[in-house]
């Protein structure tokens, strides 16, 4: 058969001592760039790209693409431990990993995160290699009015996945979209609610909020702690590894955040994010007892964890198949390739196997590697939280500063970021939750370019949303989880106005 | 007096630091701020010529990739650096010419602010159309545009960016206003046009070149006066009968204003070694670049590109009734 020979072939050329080395090297710093906040892989390959000049092509693209899903695992590990999420994918991740950290669980949680990344990676691998070129078929099915369907079903997933009051929830979805609107508008270039800033012309950057309102705004609630109290998430840690039990609960939500992960990865533009947000959901929807979502629930973590995973993965698709970019970081990898001379496209398959299934494969690998990495490092991770807080958070503190500082090499992000601080705790303050808000950050430029140009192609005709069907599918898909979503809040007043009926 | 002689001793003064500082120049790394985003083309293009520049200089140039408003942003960072030679900056069409229409409050002058290093490389714009578009030709293609220009959707990757601006340009020879849908990026509209969810595009070879020749899209004419070697089936506009249509995204290095004469003399010439690096060409050539030749390159020749394009663009941007800022 032509794919095991292809995948015989790549794994020939991913197994040279060389190709193994830089595979090796490209998850470490993967690795490392994940847990350090705010020093995204976007920012890393740039860096690297440069020294990738003297690299085998193939050799290069590997260790590449090592960095990529490598710190996709590394960023899980913020997530947990200290409640920053390095990138949008891994924001679902915080609200029950943190938990568990907090219950002194971290060792499980991170274990649990890279057996589901482990698995999700593998088995996103084989479908990049067996249904690439007929998968890409979809991602070209996808115009602006099925991305804007896509964020709409996107959008409700963030009302579901509220632990508290719904109308909070809205409230903050709300408040996220408001703030996505920041910049420029993107048909006229007009500058929106920038307020003359220069720096706010693009818009507020996603690390500047998420490090302000998730990591900031958690030291500064860790603080206001006594020390004793704070003290207590250190010390009851039990177990560094997952129970029988613990995998026997995850086990479904790994299952089923791959395939979620795998089909959402290769629409590009929010696929990773929105595969994340979705595993969650469809978990917590799954789930016999939804409340133990929020509070440390493992499956919380193995859902999410396993569908970003996975769509990184099969986020390669259409960099494969068609040289499009879905990506920042897959935008860098085209950059690496054109520097070597490869014009990424339709004909990287045929006309350089070696590199096609060469990458393939040594994806396998960096997945096998990353798990022998990782599950040893659980070990010193949690030890680390047994460092004493007022040493530990400066460190987080600077770390953080300094990997925010160098996206952009500018000092008025940080700035920001101390605003955004505030506006964290006030509203951890009044049991708003953050996650929905950054949902909405992520999703809302999204949504309004692809409302904008689907409006324009159909010519002002709102109808072009239910007229396609695949965009028809997922509005009703939104509308289906809305009702069930509200439904028990309605029943539930309706109840307290019987019970104050009786009294 | 006093004054008098205090000033000619301070004039003196910095002359002799002046020329000091351009025979020590360069004694740290250099910053190239590059006003796009890591791996696109103006990156690539940076990354290669700086590459073989470093060695020739004796220190570093380390790329500073600063996004935002079009380039804009990382031009007017370019403007506000000290002008000692350890900041140039990577212009290009859009943010040293067609800047000048598209932002009314632009921080920064092209021509005036700016000592013009040199030339480095131009990528030609290729004019492309979804593979089932009905028109076989350039010719067609035009007149089909026209005869359906109510129905037709131009895709483009943002306001002020290239593929928007020589769009601009194409539209206003074919006589046609046809709805233009925004992309953020090239990669994004691409995704579209081969999904066929829009019509035409402008680009350049470097993104497209694959795509072409994998048949996924349609690849009209380019809009160079010599066809490309890496696309030797495409006709040139002026093959195809529009040879009014010249588009390519040059780009070219730029010190702040008020750089030491030596110190700019210096990096030209170090620009201009790469250039003739057979190494560092084909790496050019592979991207489909289109390399200057003699009159093309030095300061001189880059001033009056500058001024040429500014002239040539402001009017058709105008036109078109569009700005941003």
């Amino acid at each position: 058969m032509d794919l095991v020979a292809n995948l015989i072939h790549g794994f020939s050329v991913a197994l040279s001592p060389i190709n193994i080395g830089l595979c090796l090297v490209g998850a470490l710093v993967g690795t490392l760039v994940g847990v350090l906040p705010g020093v995204g892989p976007v920012a890393t390959i740039a860096m690297l790209l440069p020294i990738t000049f003297g690299l085998p092509p193939v050799g290069a693209l590997i260790m590449l693409a090592g960095i990529y899903y490598g710190a996709q695992y590394g960023g899980s590990t913020t997530s947990i431990l200290v409640n920053i999420p390095g990138e949008a994918s891994s924001v679902v991740t915080t609200l029950d990993g943190h938990q568990m950290a907090r219950q002194g669980r971290a060792g499980p949680a991170l274990a649990i995160a890279a057996i589901g990344s482990f698995f999700a990676g593998c088995v996103a691998t084989v479908l990049v290699a067996a249904l690439g070129a007929p998968l890409t078929v979809l991602a070209l099915k996808f115009g602006p009015a099925e991305y804007f369907s896509l964020m709409v079903l996107g959008l409700v997933f963030a009302v579901v996945l509220a632990k508290g009051s719904i109308p909070k929830a809205l409230a903050m979805i709300m408040l996220g979209l408001l703030l996505s609107m920041v910049g420029s508008d993107i048909e006229t270039g007009q500058s929106r609610m920038a307020f003359d800033v220069p720096e706010l012309s693009d818009g507020v950057g996603f690390v500047v909020v998420a490090m302000g309102v998730f990591g900031f705004a958690e030291i500064m609630r860790n603080l206001e702690m006594s020390q004793e109290s704070r003290d207590v998430v250190n010390a009851k840690l039990t177990g560094l590894m997952p129970t029988l039990k613990d995998l026997k609960a995850s086990a479904g939500a790994i299952l089923r955040g791959t395939a979620i992960g795998s089909i959402l990865g290769i629409l590009p533009g929010g696929g990773a994010v929105i595969a994340a947000f979705a595993a969650y959901t469809f978990e917590k929807k799954m789930s016999k007892d939804p409340s133990r979502f929020g509070k440390g629930a493992i499956e919380g973590v193995a859902a999410p964890e396993s569908a970003n995973n996975a769509a990184a993965q099969t986020s390669f698709i259409p960099l494969l198949t068609l040289g499009i970019p879905p990506n920042a970081v897959m935008a860098l990898m085209v950059g690496a390739m054109t520097i070597h001379g490869i014009v990424p496209g339709p004909q990287v398959m045929t006309k350089q196997p070696d590199l096609f299934w060469g990458m393939i494969a040594s994806m396998w690998i960096g997945n096998a590697m990353l798990v022998i990495i990782n599950l040893p490092l659980v070990g010193l991770w949690v030890r680390l939280l047994r460092v004493p807080y007022r040493m530990l958070f400066p460190a987080i503190l600077i770390f953080c500063n300094i990997g925010n500082y160098s996206i952009n090499n500018a000092p008025f992000d940080v700035s920001m970021t101390a605003l955004f601080a505030l506006l964290g705790y006030w509203l951890l303050k009044h049991d708003f939750e953050p996650a929905p808000m950054l949902l909405g950050y992520v999703l809302g430029p999204l949504m309004e370019e692809n409302l904008r140009r689907a409006m324009l192609i159909a010519r002002g005709d709102p109808m072009t949303f239910v007229q396609r069907p695949i965009s028809a599918g997922l509005l009703a898909l939104a509308v289906l989880l809305l009702v069930l979503a509200v439904l028990p809040m309605i029943r539930s007043k309706r109840n307290v106005v019987f019970v104050e009926g009786e009294n | 007096m006093n004054f008098r002689k205090l000033a000619a001793a301070a004039l003196t003064l910095a002359a002799a630091t002046y020329s000091a500082a351009a025979q020590e120049y360069p004694a740290r790394p250099i910053t190239l701020i590059v006003p796009f985003a890591a791996g696109g083309p103006t990156d690539v293009i940076s990354r290669i010529i700086g590459d073989h520049m470093s060695k020739t200089l004796g220190q570093q140039l380390v790329i500073e990739n600063a996004v935002g408003a079009g380039g804009t942003t990382g031009s007017t960072r370019a403007k506000r650096a000290n002008p000692d030679g350890y900041t140039i900056i990577m212009g290009h069409l859009g943010t040293h010419a067609a800047s000048v229409a598209l932002y009314p409050n632009l921080a920064y002058n092209p021509s005036t602010d700016f000592e013009p290093i040199g030339l480095v490389a131009g990528t030609p714009i290729v004019i492309l159309a979804r593979k089932d578009f009905p028109a076989k030709d350039l010719k067609e293609f035009a007149a089909y545009v026209k005869a359906n220009e109510a129905k037709i959707n131009m895709a483009h990757a943002g306001v002020g960016s290239v593929s928007f601006t020589t769009c601009l340009l194409l539209n206003s020879i074919m006589g046609v206003k046809p709805t233009s849908v925004p992309f953020n990026g090239t990669g994004p509209a691409m995704n579209a046009l081969v999904g066929s969810q829009v019509d035409y595009m402008c680009d350049q070879i470097v993104n497209v070149v694959s795509q072409i020749t994998g048949g996924a899209i349609k690849g009209y004419a380019i809009a160079t006066p010599e066809r490309n070697a890496a696309l030797k089936d495409v006709p040139t506009t002026t093959e195809a009968g529009m040879k009014e249509f010249q588009a390519s995204a040059w780009n070219a290095l730029f010190a702040p204003k008020d750089t030491p004469k030596p110190i700019v003399d210096k990096i030209t010439a170090a620009l201009d070694k790469a250039l003739d690096d057979e190494l560092t060409r084909k790496r050019l050539l592979e991207l489909g670049s289109d390399i200057p030749n003699g009159p093309r390159r030095g300061q001189a020749a880059l001033a009056t590109l500058v001024s040429s394009e500014i002239a040539k663009w402001s009017p058709v941007i105008k036109a078109a009734g569009v700005s941003a800022n």
